[in-house]
Order: C-alpha cells, then structure tokens, then sequence
C-alpha cells in the first residue's frame, strides 16, 4: 500500500504577521483542503509541529486541533528544530502506513517575530552544547560559518560562488508570492553586505519568519478518492548526527543529510541522476552548496562549481529550490519542511506556475534541524 | 567532597549541576582536564563521567598538553544576547595532540588576516572579569 499527499498549503512567510499562531494554522490548514474532496471531520489524525522556545503557548498540539476543528481525533506535538514538519510527515506515513489512519494532517508553524532577533540567536545558540558550547556565544550563523570556512579551505569554494546561490534565489523570489523577500540581488550587493560570522555575510543568511505549512496524506485507496493528482511518497530517510560540535568527523558536509539520502534513494530504488527538481534546507548559502554534494548532484568538493556553472537553475543539470529557498522565503522553522514539501508537490502536479520544471516526475526534498544534526530527505513521485 | 558548581564555567552558563563539575576545580588549578574510560581506554573531551561505548562510569581525570591545531572557525559580528559586548569573537574548533577536539573563542591577539586553519595553537585557562573561569586558544 502506497502513501500519497492529498493536499499542500502554506500561508505568506512574513515579518510580523500581526495574527495568531491558531489563525496561521487555519489558514495554512484551509489553503490545503482547497479543491480536494476531503472535510475537517475526515482528518482521523493531526501532527503539530514547530519549536517550542518561540511561542508563549505550551503544549500547541492541543490548541491548534481544537481551532482547526479536529477533536476529538488524536492530536500530538513533533519537534526536529527546522526540521519538525518532514519529522511530521515521517510520522504521519508510519500511522498511515501501519493501518492505525488513513487520513493525517501535518500542521507546520512558527510565529518569531514575538522576540527579537538577538533573543531569537540566544535560543538557538541553545540549540548547541549548553554545556561546552552556548557559553562561547555559538549561534547558527557562526555553527554554518564554520562549516563555510573548511569547505573553502579544503575545496577552495569562494565567496562569490557563496554568494551565487542567493543571486539564484532572489531571482525565483519574484516568482513566488508568499516568499517575505521577493527582490532580485546583485552578486556586488551580496559580496559588499556586512559580515554576520565570517565568511557569512548578510545575503548568505536566511532570515526569521512567521508562518505555517500543511501537508495532508492519506491511504491509496483514500487518496484517489480525495483528488485525481496525488502525490506519492517514494522514500523517507531520516538520521542524526552529534549536536556538539567537537564530536563532528566531518566539517566540509552533513553526515546526517549524506545518510538520510542513503536511505530514501534506497526506498524510492532511484538515483540521484533520476531527480527532476529538488528543494534544499538553504538556511545559509554554504547548506545549499553542501547540499548538492550529500545529495549526490555532484562529487564532494564540487557544489562550488555547480552554481558557478548555473546547473542549479531551472534548464541546468538539476533545478534547486526554484520557490526562492529559505534565503528568500524566510524561515519559520516548524512550518519550513512542509513549505518545501509543498514545492515539490506543486510541481509533480504542474501546479507550479512561471516556475514549472517541465515534465517533473520526481522530486527530492532535503530538510535539515539544527547544524546538522537532524537529517531529512522525502523523494516524491507523481 | 567538596560541592563544586558548574555554573562558574563560561561566560554564561546554563547548567550548574554536572558529575564533570570537578571540571572547574582543575581548571582553577591551571590544569585542563579530560577524562579517560578505565574500561575501554577512550579520552573524552569535553569531559564525560559516562562511556557510551560500554556504559562505563570508570573515568579518570587526565589533563590535556593544550597544544592544538585549528580545524575551523567564524568571526561573529553579530551576537546573541548577553554576548554583544565581546564583539567582534573568533569562535574556533581545534584538534588537541591527544585526538580530541575543543571548542572554544580564539585569544583576542590572534588578528583576524593572521588567523589560519591548521595554525598552532595553545589552549588556556583564562579567569573572566566576572570571577568566572573559562579557557581559550592563544597563539602556541
């Protein structure tokens, strides 16, 4: 029995959203029921999922299912950092999967702009060892920084190379309509920004958002009764790596992300060649780049090369993160996997506008929480 | 024994209670410390009081040389609270000779255009004006 997303929906990502995390729920939840044949009280389960240390409601789960008019059915809070929402969809194909449901709601969210910015760093400088690390003043700009500064010593990848994943992204920002910054940027504009944690400098970040995300899946039997363009999941892979940093082996990629592909490649029987469009975790320009590489896009080492030579675009080798990423769309950590999630399924679906990679078959989603630390790669297939 | 608490450790620290606690005292003696499994004989640093690898809680302090090697590292232009005096810092990792690595900020002599991966580099104690103690990587 196969397992099929049924409905994607996602509100604008946002600076100060001006609604409440129950409202941005809704709307995320009411996008995604739009034009499919299924109702609220059909939903048999929901996974809420976002960072607890942002918002003042605990335990939102409970919350979120009673606004979106889902009780009494169960109802649970899932947490991967930035990578909570594909933890949900994880989960939500086991229910399904298991025969325990047959319809499951993934609900995505983050409200940020609640504190500021610095206070937002401190929280995830907790994120690190707050033992050994968090007391040197460790935030993930400097975590990926780090990463940044072996990838160029030992690859010799440059800052304008850094630089040109943002150029990619501020271009398909003006395709999409829910992305917070849509504007276009020079690679002179990136290069002269001021320095956030060297090398990174303010282009190579992405930035704090509010919104949410939803992802509806269901049965195979229910999905062709829910809409006549499922989406089906392929493969789910899913790994770890230490939060500290001092036990990390690796220092120029994501033994987490390489792993996690491992796994899904394995499940969807396909290969890396065999992806028509992928949405990458680009929380800095250094993750896209690396991201190429544990994908298997390219050979370690060569992610530099890759957007140098524009193969990253739509018409190149393998067309990556055409909504504008998370250095555009912003990044409202719960709701960020389901935002990615629903890229690609727009796309299987030839739903996906001025940006529609033609005749996409498979797509990849590459869905990172923390500095590398948890590691989520879902291959859909139309 | 002696109740020593974690929370002297750091800039800021976020927990005070650890069985590694002992940490601070050899660190005000001048002496950083990892600790070595009695069992299977893996070096720990930072410390730990449990081995994962034979669920081990036979460790023994053993102190580290300091000299290091820098594997990577970020200068932070930006902070997150409570660390926005210190800017700008050099967050470093480095290789300890012994094969552990450490996490610490780079000495403020280091200038930024000399500052190099693979340079030597000397881990320290270093007493903060707060009468909180930490350690950092100066120039070997």
């Amino acid at each position: 029995m196969s397992v099929a997303i049924v409905g994607v929906g996602q509100t604008p990502f946002s600076r100060n959203c001006g609604i409440s995390i129950r409202e941005l729920c809704f709307e995320a939840f009411r996008d995604a029921l739009e034009d499919i044949n299924l109702t609220p009280k059909e939903i048999d389960a929901s996974i809420v999922c976002s960072a607890p240390e942002y918002d003042k409601q605990r335990s939102p789960a409970g919350l979120v299912s009673e606004y979106l008019g889902l009780t009494p059915k169960p109802t649970f809070y899932a947490e991967s950092i930035c990578s909570s929402s594909s933890t949900g969809v994880k989960v939500g194909y086991s229910f399904i999967k298991s025969g325990l449901q047959d319809t499951v709601a993934v609900i995505g969210f983050q409200k940020m702009s609640e504190i500021s910015s610095a206070e937002v760093q401190e929280r995830m400088g907790r994120g690190a060892d707050i033992q050994w690390e968090s007391p040197f003043g460790t935030m993930m700009p400097a975590g990926y920084a780090m990463y940044a500064h072996a990838h160029i010593q030992k690859y010799g990848t440059t800052e304008e190379q850094l630089a040109k994943v943002k150029v990619k992204s501020g271009k398909y920002s003006l395709l999409n309509p829910l992305a917070m910054y849509r504007r276009a940027v020079t690679l002179e504009e990136c290069l002269e920004a001021r320095v956030i944690a060297s090398p990174l400098k303010l282009f190579d970040c992405c930035a704090n958002a509010d919104g949410a995300s939803c992802v509806i899946m269901a049965s195979e039997e229910k999905a062709k009764k829910i809409t006549d363009t499922p989406v089906w999941v392929a493969g789910i892979g899913a790994a770890s790596d230490t939060l500290s940093t001092t036990s990390r082996t690796n220092l120029t990629g994501l033994t987490c992300a390489v792993e996690a592909a491992k796994q899904a490649y394995k499940m969807a029987h396909i290969e890396p060649k065999d992806v028509d469009v992928v949405e990458v975790h680009d929380c800095f320009t250094i993750a896209e780049i690396m991201a190429y590489e544990n994908l298997g896009f390219c050979k370690p080492g060569e992610g530099g090369k890759l957007i140098e030579e524009s193969q990253t675009y739509i018409g190149g080798k393998i067309p990556v993160n055409v909504d504008g990423g998370l250095l555009s769309k912003g990044h409202p950590i719960g709701a960020t996997g389901g935002s990615q999630i629903r890229t690609i399924v727009l796309q299987l679906q030839g739903r996906a506008g001025k940006t529609q990679v033609d005749g996409a078959e498979v797509g990849l989603v590459h869905n990172i929480g923390g500095i590398g630390v948890y590691g989520n790669v879902t291959i859909l297939r139309r | 024994m002696i109740f020593v608490s974690f929370g002297k450790f750091g800039k800021m620290s976020y927990i005070s209670e650890t069985k590694v606690a002992d940490f601070v005292k050899h660190l005000e003696e001048g002496k950083i410390m990892a600790t070595r499994c009695s069992k299977c004989g893996k070096l720990y640093f930072p410390p730990r009081a449990d081995c994962p690898d034979d669920l081990s809680t036979d460790m023994t302090w053993e102190e580290l040389s300091g000299r290091c090697k820098l594997l990577t590292y970020t200068t932070a232009h930006f902070a997150p609270t409570g660390f926005e005096d210190d800017l700008p810092y050099t967050i470093a990792l480095a290789q300890c000779e012994e094969g552990v690595n450490v996490y610490a900020l780079l000495s403020k002599d280091i200038k930024e255009n000399e500052t190099h991966i693979g340079m030597d580099l000397r881990l320290t104690p270093l007493r903060l004006p707060n009468g909180k103690i930490t350690y950092e990587l100066k120039k070997a």
